[in-house]
């Protein structure tokens, strides 16, 4: 990085990584409690088998319950890495 | 029928007890018959931020009790009209707050007053749901920091879900931000999460801002609460809350780093 760079970067304090480490804490709790009683457990289970594939994140896994209507819709989403890192 | 404002945050010391005491006297001092009341059962403290531990004789378990009636447990402000202070038990015995006695005192108490505010221990445990579980509405005090707005979003899950009124079907109640220890200048330079942030991370309407101040260790020094200063940045910026906590409008103050010249800009970091 050459000196311009440096002087180019924007200056984010320690404020703005606060910031992105509670809107994820934030979402995940809220997630957590709005969902069933199950859902953490199923997340830690669904991890696991998908690390049988492919290498990922604790955090790969994200659920999060909706309502629709009547219905609970349950949305689930699955980080992969960016590179193919399978094991295959 | 008073309106019953639970001031409650999760997190401990984030300045609970001085809001409570700062907008239910700045509600008494608009003519509103008010009380305050301390729920932290075995830290009694509100006492002292309203400057009355001497006059305390009875206080809210001698009250459910029955060792006392609400007449002699209540203090009445010597300085503002309308004012009333229920002080907390010292005891340590946790368990002192009955729901049925909570609710039959706060009955009682809604026949006098127009507004009842509960001062929330910290935490998610008993005390705290027993001061929100009668709430009409909660203000819901954060510091621009961390650990205070994650916990934050927990109470005003809570909130959504603990409520005698959610639980007798009704909407959850309505319950607004008040961020207090903010520090603009902190903001400015990128050290602090600014309201903008925890705006959106809460994402609930802002009832006000009080800046960081010298004004409130003063007037907890003196017992009386901030309000009632209101030559202080603080003492102002909870007026401005209490007259938006009635449906005013204000703008915000004390939210802007004072403007500083090139050189201050260019070395001040
Ligand atoms: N705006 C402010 N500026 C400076 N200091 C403040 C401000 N608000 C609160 N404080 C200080 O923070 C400390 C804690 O305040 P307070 O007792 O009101 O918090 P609390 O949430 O009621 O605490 P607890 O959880 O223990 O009941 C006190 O020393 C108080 O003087
Ligand atoms: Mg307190």
């Amino acid at each position: 990085m050459g000196i311009f760079d440096y002087f180019r970067q924007p200056k984010k304090g320690s404020a703005g990584v606060a910031k992105e480490r509670l809107q994820i804490i934030v979402a995940r709790e809220r997630a957590a409690r709005s969902g069933p009683d199950y859902l953490p457990a199923m997340q830690q289970e669904l991890l696991q088998v998908i690390r049988k594939y492919v290498e990922v994140d604790d955090d790969a896994v994200q659920m999060n319950v909706d309502r629709e209507g009547d219905c609970e819709v349950l949305e689930l989403n699955i980080t992969l890495p960016d590179h193919e890192e399978s094991r295959g | 029928m008073a309106r019953i404002v639970v001031v409650t945050s999760g997190k401990g010391g984030v300045g609970k007890t001085t809001t409570s005491a700062a907008i239910a006297t700045g509600l008494a001092l608009r003519g509103h018959r008010t009380a305050v009341i301390d729920f932290d059962v075995g830290l009694r403290n509100l006492d002292l931020i309203m400057g009355c531990e001497r006059r305390v004789v009875y206080d809210f378990v001698n009250v459910i009790n029955g060792d006392a009636n609400l007449k002699q447990a209540l203090i009445r402000d010597k300085r503002v009209d309308n004012l009333h202070i229920l002080p907390a038990s010292q005891t340590r015995d946790k368990d002192a707050l009955t729901e049925d006695g909570v609710e039959r005192v706060l009955g009682e108490m809604a026949e006098e007053f127009d507004y009842i505010v509960c001062d929330s221990p910290a935490g998610i445990e008993r005390g705290a749901l027993m001061a929100a579980y009668h709430a009409d509405e909660a203000i819901v005090v954060t510091n621009p920091e961390v650990s205070s707005v994650r916990d934050s979003d927990r109470i005003l899950g809570i909130l959504a879900s603990k409520t005698r009124q959610v639980e007798q079907g009704g909407d959850p109640i309505p319950g607004r931000l008040l961020l207090t220890r903010y520090s603009p200048e902190r903001v400015e330079r990128g050290e602090m999460l600014s309201i903008e942030d925890v705006g959106e991370i809460l994402a609930i309407d802002l009832l006000g801002v009080i800046p960081e101040s010298q004004a409130v260790l003063n007037a907890s020094n003196a017992g009386q609460p901030v309000v009632m200063d209101m030559e202080s940045d603080a003492g102002q910026a909870y007026d401005d809350a209490v007259a938006r906590f009635l449906g005013e409008s204000r703008p915000l103050r004390f939210v802007d780093a004072p403007k500083r010249g090139l050189f201050g800009r260019l070395f001040g970091g």
